[in-house]
């Protein structure tokens, strides 16, 4: 299967040439043009990647390649050629027997994309029975046959379940199955592994890259993330704001990006910290989790943790999602009182509840919140969302509060003369979690839990935020628990790892040392399932992993 | 299955003790009522001996709580006392009465619900279309309208002008099915008018809240067609508040139609509640009113039951 890929394949027919598209969204009683003339060319079996950040309309020209546009947005020029016909011009009646059957598409939360009402098979198999390709049996033996191909579990009877009964990483290649129902020339790949774990989107991209290849569908893969896309594309195009910055083959563009956009899209990835160690003798950690249990009702969700931080440290908390990772913050801040283990700060043990902590206790520890869109009032202006805590904790007010408010925007550098007196909802997501650092900051605490503080950002804005962190550890001698699934930022940041699953501690020690086998094979899997940016990267880990070896089967055997 | 069983019985629980503290309320708003019941029964000449002596022979001279446990023990076991008009049994009065209204209302239910979701699909579906925007003006109107002069214009169009339905429900016993079918035809058709605008809209908005879900756009982008995409993908999973209105208004059905009845003179429970308020007959009162509650309580829960097996995820657990 490898041999075919990275463009190594002869130029073949054109499938879908797109010509100056451009599409304009409705906002704010006005249209407004969204994607400014980009084309787009794609040969049969080809792939083509399409990245850029939020906002750079890949999703939008993915869809417009179906001839689809979400509700308030439209096609307003350029042409899109699918096998000699022009979809912008198509009637509802032609797209529609091309959507499914020719053209499929996968989506990037599998879990809301499949109809939680009807079964597996059944979604599968409408889109076929619907155009007469083939009889529903027929068609529910090709499921069948698909999703053992895919490799998931069961497959004679995986169909016959309903998408809750499923989990993620399955229900995103049961989802890849579907599109490939009507056996389509042409599959759209909207982020299909974003919102998953490192060790199951290993395994999707595996399945997907396997059934692409097996037969030979031209696919358009669009991500925000590198080094998957590195894994997947034959060629790559780079978007910015709805316009084309470039378009090379893959290897060409890891290698010699030739636009500086590009260029910073591509260093991100190198920006690291140097790394501290522990004070040597007998410093009290500022943080110090000694062998807590936890439970939602009867629930056990935290099993004997126990992890110290340091002043001026930042130790990451690593693992998948539903390992407790947040949990074991929520008993820290005591939103979540534990059942067993204590819990000490600068030595002295804290009451295991919020309600029973002292003003004083309280202040120490701050948090930041991963959305910074729901954390943040929206109808509360900036001014109080950080002058609230410093009120609260330090009793300010008037001029001196005033003041501190503005020391705390330039601190976060934001000018205080231009965000006073703005409202959440009129920044841009990089700028709010900046505001969500200085409400943190705003009470002098000396610990700060950082829960996915850059999962919800654009890489660059992310690179932004981690330096502004690492200024603030070093300025006020902060410690940091940093709450992480994306093993990239806790290489570049922390000082010490630890690496939890479901509730308990697999393995803790300092960066250097965890990032150097031998390793806990769970931390051995979860560092080898992160994609790199070398495209031959995911091929070499199947050629050394084994297909039986990554993924959910591996996790069940580490 | 178990969990739902536990679920149902919960809601069954929680149903009976809203059924007790309605029958508290009830009770002390009978018993706050102005005026002294003996006094009222017997009318202005009454002695003060006889009213004492009603007094007595109502009850009504010992404390309030025992009265309350007294009454509620034979609740339980169907007897409601005795009626001070015409010293009848309660509940035989009341069964004869409660039947004709629950007729009635299943009647109009079996109209009015299957043409409510049909046009609420079919809003749905051509939304914002002249049919959508004609169907959303009549009902609305049907809506807006009092119950009687609905009920009059019926009457007059239907019945006076025309001749097709008789303008009076009245039924006896000795009437055939069909007969009774065809008494009953214009007050029914009265309280479909007046339910179904309520129903139709929610199944629409229902349905058109789900049209965002990213699993109706992925039916789209699966090629199915518009119509399927309403009723295959997007009503089984709009069914829980579309049987929550239907419960409401089933219940208004049974408990809110005394205009209707006194419109079109068909002997039901509604008419018969406001003959015993104004005749200060407290046990047929208190008896019509419990019966209410009881059958919002019933209405509810069975709305909940459905929401409940709807759901595919208690349906199917993991």
């Amino acid at each position: 299967m490898s041999t075919t890929q990275h463009g190594k394949k002869e130029k073949k027919e054109l499938l879908l040439e797109i010509r100056g598209l451009r599409i304009e969204g409705y906002a704010d009683e006005k249209w407004i043009e969204i994607v400014h003339g980009v084309n787009l060319e794609l040969h049969r079996g080809e792939i083509l990647g399409l990245i850029g950040e939020s906002g750079a309309g890949k999703s939008t020209i993915g869809l417009a390649a179906m001839g689809y546009t979400r509700d308030g947005c439209r096609i307003s020029g350029g042409s899109i050629d699918f096998e000699g016909m022009d979809l912008t011009t198509a009637s509802s009646d032609e797209l529609a027997s091309l959507r499914g059957a020719k053209i499929a598409y996968v989506a990037q939360s599998a879990a809301a994309s499949f109809n939680p009402a009807h079964r597996l098979i059944d979604q599968h198999t409408e889109a076929p029975v619907q155009y007469r390709i083939k009889k529903r049996l027929e068609s529910q033996e090709d499921a069948m046959e698909l999703y053992e191909r895919l490799r998931l579990p069961n497959p004679k009877e995986i169909g016959f379940r309903y998408p809750h009964q499923v989990s993620g990483g399955q229900l995103q290649r049961a989802m890849t199955a579907m599109a490939m129902a009507c056996r389509p020339d042409l599959i759209i790949f909207d982020e299909p592994t974003t919102a998953l774990d490192v060790t199951t989107q290993i395994e999707v991209l595996a399945a997907i890259r396997d059934i692409v290849d097996q037969f030979n569908t031209a696919a358009i893969y669009i991500t925000h993330d590198l080094a998957v896309v590195a894994q997947m594309a034959d060629k790559i195009k780079v978007l910015l704001r709805g316009d084309e910055v470039e378009e090379a083959e893959t290897v060409k563009m890891l290698e010699a990006p030739k636009e500086d956009y590009t260029k910073s899209l591509w260093s991100v990835r190198s920006y690291k910290r140097e790394q501290k160690y522990r004070p040597t003798g007998d410093a009290t950690p500022v943080a110090s989790v000694q062998n807590i249990d936890a439970a939602y009702g009867d629930v056990k969700v935290l099993e004997d943790v126990s992890f110290d931080i340091y002043a001026g440290m930042t130790v990451a908390i690593v693992g998948e999602s539903g390992s407790g990772k947040s949990t074991a913050a929520r008993c820290i801040t005591g939103l979540l009182p534990p059942t067993k283990g204590r819990i000490l700060f600068n030595g002295t043990e804290l009451p295991s509840s919020y309600k029973d902590r002292s003003k004083e206790q309280l202040r120490q520890a701050q948090m930041i919140y991963q959305m910074a869109d729901t954390a943040l009032n929206p109808k509360v202006k900036i001014s109080e969302i950080i002058g609230r805590p410093a009120y609260f904790y330090l009793g300010l007010r008037g001029a001196a509060l005033k003041k501190r408010v503005d020391e705390l925007l330039n601190l976060i550098e934001l000018e205080p003369g231009d965000y006073y007196n703005r409202y959440p909802p009129e920044l841009s997501g990089g700028q709010k979690q900046r505001i969500g650092i200085a409400r943190a900051l705003a009470a002098n605490p000396s610990f700060i839990i950082c829960d996915e503080v850059t999962s919800a950002l654009d890489q660059l804005v992310a690179e932004g935020i981690l330096k502004l962190l690492d200024r603030l550890q070093k300025e006020f001698n902060l410690a940091y628990m940093f709450i992480t699934h994306d093993l990239a930022t806790v290489r570049s940041i922390s000082d010490e790892v630890v690496v939890m699953k479901e509730g308990k501690i697999v393995e803790q020690g300092p960066k250097n040392e965890m990032f150097t086998p031998p390793h806990h094979p769970y931390t051995d899997l979860l560092l080898s399932s992160v994609p790199e940016m070398d495209p031959d990267w995911l091929t070499t880990v199947l050629e050394e992993r084994g297909v039986d070896n990554i993924g959910e089967a591996a996790l069940k055997k580490s | 299955m178990n969990d739902v069983i536990k679920i149902i019985l919960k809601r069954l629980g929680l149903g009976l003790v809203t059924l007790l503290v309605i029958s508290v309320i009830i009770f002390g708003a009978v018993e706050m009522l102005p005026g002294d019941i003996a006094q009222a029964v017997l009318g202005q000449g009454a002695t003060e001996e006889n009213v004492a002596a009603m007094r007595e022979q109502l009850g009504l001279d010992r404390p309030a709580v025992e009265r309350y446990f007294d009454w509620l023990g034979n609740a339980l076991t169907g007897d409601f006392g005795k009626s001070l008009v015409n010293q009848k049994q309660v509940s035989s009065v009341i069964a004869e009465r409660f039947w004709n209204t629950l007729s009635l209302a299943l009647y109009a239910a079996v109209i009015a619900v299957p043409i409510a979701i049909f046009l609420g699909v079919l809003t749905a579906l051509w939304r914002n279309s002249p049919f959508d925007r004609v169907a959303n003006v009549v009902t609305l109107t049907s809506i807006s309208s009092p119950e009687f002069f609905l009920g009059y214009i019926l009457i007059l169009f239907l019945s006076v002008k025309t001749g097709y339905f008789p303008s009076l429900a009245k039924i006896s016993d000795g009437m055939s099915f069909w007969e009774k079918l065809d008494r009953m035809f214009l007050p029914a058709l009265t309280m479909v008018l007046v339910v179904v605008a309520h129903m139709m809209r929610m199944t629409r908005s229902a349905i058109i809240n789900l049209l965002a879900s990213p699993y109706i756009e992925m039916a789209r982008l699966k090629g199915v067609p518009g119509w399927r995409i309403i009723v295959h993908h997007a009503l089984p999973n709009a069914w829980a508040p579309i049987i929550n209105v239907i419960a409401l208004n089933l219940a208004y059905l049974v408990t809110g139609v005394v205009l209707v009845e006194v419109v079109f003179v068909f002997p039901g429970i509604g008419q018969m509640l406001v003959d015993s308020v104004t005749k200060r007959d407290f046990p047929v009162v208190q008896a019509c009113c419990l019966i209410f509650a009881a059958t919002f309580i019933v209405l509810n829960l069975a709305a909940d039951v459905g929401s409940i097996l709807t759901n595919p995820r208690l349906r199917h657990p993991k």
